[in-house]
């Protein structure tokens, strides 16, 4: 880990702590090797995203952050993932408990066939975070406000969450992950199934969620990772190349890959 | 000239036409082959298919129409005599005034029923099967075999000619036409077009003869007996008196034992495939890892492929014993036919039906679904019940309704482990009988065909009919409207 020097908000940084940080960490889908040793740190209320081109691992590295690789059968990771200094893949860890800290948003917006309401408090539900009807109504209305979602939904709150727009779903998944108080946010290219009007809205709501989240955003779009992001991350081919600081990545990379990569000759 | 070789013969005029609208194209092109507007190969199958199709949609016609033409000339064309003289030896003298009476008509004398036993015997004779005729009459009809003979070797003569001539004509025409602006491919594809939509209408033309003929059938038994009496009626005993001062065979057509016979067995199999089925079918969409789903998948598979024929022996030999020694155990009087074996059994016949359907509708639930769940630390069991389950739900419906309309078609289990008593009750334990069961054991045996008893199969038939189609409608319609959801 070497770019620590922090500009942006760099009051700010140099007091943070790493919240989740990776040592090492390879992953395997049956023989084939998909990361070759990523040594990042993710620090409390920042946005780190990972670009790179396609295929290069970002998006296996975010999954492994809250284990969601476990559902895929011929997955295997090694190395260490400490999320406030714990071992997440601790054989004794419940990774119920994993996942009610560390959220997810995917890539393409995928509410449940149940209505809005339903959907937001799907999670708190299952961890027992509410009993009383006047409890989830709470929640269901704070996390939409959160999620900027309140205004445009608070009257039919128990129509489907399949009949809003795209760019409304997505804000929903978001709603509903941050309904269950995660420490950590990650998103899978939130944006890229959702038009420009829809994604300007979805960046800034980042941009917010960051006062009380700590985020982790996997992007295709450079320009939306200088956007929202703190601090950025390249891999290129299950390598991680470079990390630091965004603007310095977006204007003195120091490595060539990355280099070719933020300038467009490949990716 | 057997029909074989007339088929053979076009065969290879076919592939002689190929050969030749394919030489001609190529000839035509001049070394050129893009001149063409087809592929050579075009040229050619337009040519075969066109020396094929005509000539053997005659001969299939003629097949069809060989048999009742040839029997009607030779038949017809029998010299009075002929006729006099065998009916002389056949026919009881009873009957003999009537055929001397109109003696000049020749064979238009006999009753069908003559009739037919004359073409018996000449068809007999014309194959060379003397031993079969009657010695008095063998001389008489020989001159009506020896025509039978001519006419069939002078037909299929005559076939083989025409149909020769008609390729001919055919392979000289399409040789004509083909050049480079002709749009061989253009028509392949018509003619093939063609050829497809008359193959759908064999299969639907099939369906709607078969509805047709359930329904006249039926219509015949409701003028023998009313349709309330068949649908409301409670009493099913379908023995009618053959003579008058029979006894004990009264005729009832009350049909509502049967159906609530046939409920009740197919409610019992549900309850027994419905959960079974969806469960296994959750395990392996859900929490069977690959090996184990390779493994447990075909072998559900297998108990798919099992004829019914043998679940019935299964049910009667091994399910009925012990379900009747299990209810004398805890001292409770079982049938040793009943609902309850074949309903338990056919519920196993059906398991791998709904868990292949289940699976399907499951596996369609879209897996961001899934991710979402566990992304918000749901379980395996709290996604399943409370995602994945709800999102399947309709198209779950749908397969359990397909699996009831099998339930209640299912013929071969019930007859060999259910009873033949039309008992009205809702005792699993008790014999009941199915609509199924009512249909063969009726049919099975020489019948007359117009007795109520013979026809109230064909009523039976319908209301089946009606029912698995409305229900496979219903089904079908519910699965797609889901499946349309996700896609």
């Amino acid at each position: 880990m070497d770019t620590q020097t922090m500009t942006k908000p760099a009051a700010e940084n140099g007091t943070k702590s790493a919240k989740m940080s990776a040592r090492g960490v390879k992953v395997f889908y049956g023989e084939k090797r998909a990361l070759h040793g990523i040594d990042v740190d993710i620090y409390e209320n920042e946005v780190l995203a990972l670009i790179g081109p396609s295929g290069c691992g970002k998006s296996t590295f975010l999954r492994t952050l809250n284990r969601m690789n476990d559902t895929i059968d011929i997955c295997r990771v090694e190395g260490l993932i400490t999320l406030d200094g714990a071992d997440i893949y601790d054989p004794k860890l419940d990774v119920v408990q994993l996942r009610a800290r560390v959220g997810m948003v995917f890539q393409k917006p995928n509410p449940f066939p149940k209505s809005i309401y339903e959907n937001i408090i799907y999670g708190p539900k299952l961890h027992g975070l509410a009993t009383k009807k006047d409890e989830f109504d709470a929640i269901v209305e704070q996390s939409l406000k959160r999620a900027g979602l309140w205004n445009e939904v608070k009257d039919r709150l128990m129509e489907p969450g399949t009949g809003l727009s795209g760019g409304q779903q997505q804000r929903l998944c978001i709603a509903r992950a941050v309904a269950v108080s995660p420490e950590v946010i990650l998103m899978d290219e939130p944006c890229s199934a959702l038009d420009p009007i829809a994604t300007a809205h979805i960046e800034e709501l980042i941009d917010e969620l960051r006062e009380n989240f700590t985020i982790v955003i996997v992007t295709h779009n450079m320009q939306q990772a200088a956007r929202v992001s703190q601090r950025t991350a390249f891999f290129h081919l299950g390598d991680l190349v470079e990390v630091g600081n965004t603007e310095e990545i977006f204007t003195n990379p120091r490595d060539e890959r990355t280099q070719g990569y933020i300038t467009g000759r490949y990716g | 000239m057997p029909i074989t070789y007339t088929v053979g013969t076009l065969l290879i005029l076919t592939a002689l036409g190929y050969l030749l609208g394919r030489r001609k194209a190529v000839t035509v092109a001049g070394g050129n082959i893009a001149s063409l507007h087809s592929v050579p190969s075009y040229y050619g199958s337009f040519s075969a298919l066109w020396v094929l199709l005509p000539t053997i949609s005659l001969v299939l016609l003629w097949l069809a129409l060989k048999g009742p033409v040839i029997n009607w000339a030779v038949v017809d064309g029998m010299a009075p005599e002929a006729v006099l003289g065998w009916a002389n030896a056949s026919i009881p003298p009873g009957e003999l005034e009537a055929v001397r009476a109109r003696v000049a008509e020749g064979a238009g004398a006999l009753t069908d029923i003559q009739r037919q036993l004359l073409l018996i015997n000449i068809t007999n004779l014309a194959a060379g099967q003397a031993q079969y005729v009657n010695p008095a009459v063998v001389d008489i009809l020989r001159p009506a075999a020896a025509h039978m003979q001519d006419l069939r070797s002078l037909t299929d003569w005559a076939l083989f000619g025409i149909c020769v001539s008609l390729a001919a004509a055919a392979l000289f025409i399409t040789r004509g036409k083909i050049g480079p602006a002709f749009r061989a491919r253009n028509n392949v594809e018509r003619i093939v077009t063609f050829l497809l939509i008359i193959c759908s209408l064999i299969a639907i033309l099939t369906t709607v003869g078969i509805v047709l003929s359930l329904v006249f059938e039926s219509l015949r038994f409701f003028t023998k007996v009313p349709v309330t009496e068949f649908l409301f009626g409670l009493q099913w005993s379908p023995q009618t008196a053959i003579r008058a001062d029979q006894v004990g065979s009264s005729g009832a057509f009350g049909a509502v034992p049967l159906f609530a016979g046939t409920l009740l067995i197919a409610t019992i199999a549900m309850c027994v495939a419905a959960p079974v089925g969806l469960l296994s079918a959750i395990y392996l969409s859900e929490y069977a890892s690959g090996a184990v789903r390779n493994v447990i998948k075909p072998v559900l598979e297998i108990l798919a492929g099992i004829p019914t024929v043998v679940f019935g022996f299964f049910a009667i030999l091994t399910v009925a014993p012990f379900i009747r020694d299990m209810g004398a155990a805890i001292g409770l009087d079982v049938s040793s036919q009943s609902a309850l074996a074949a309903g338990v059994v056919m519920g196993i016949m059906i398991v791998p039906f709904v868990s292949s359907l289940s699976d399907d509708v499951i596996n369609a639930v879209p897996q961001s679904l899934r991710d979402g769940s566990y992304g918000l630390g749901a379980t395996r069991s709290e996604t399943v019940k409370q995602v994945i389950l709800p999102a399947a739900l309709p198209g779950i419906v749908g397969a359990m309704l397909l699996a009831v309309s099998r339930a209640i078609g299912e013929t071969m289990i019930v007859v060999m482990a259910a009873g033949l008593q039309a008992n009205l009750t809702a005792n699993p334990l008790a014999s009941v009988t199915t609509v199924t069961v009512q249909i063969k054991s009726i049919l099975v045996g020489d019948q007359v065909f117009d007795s109520a008893k013979t026809l109230s199969v064909f009523a039976l038939g319908l209301v089946l009919f009606a029912v698995t189609l409305v229900l496979n409608v219903v089904a079908l319609r519910i699965v797609q409207r889901y499946r349309e959801k996700y896609d």
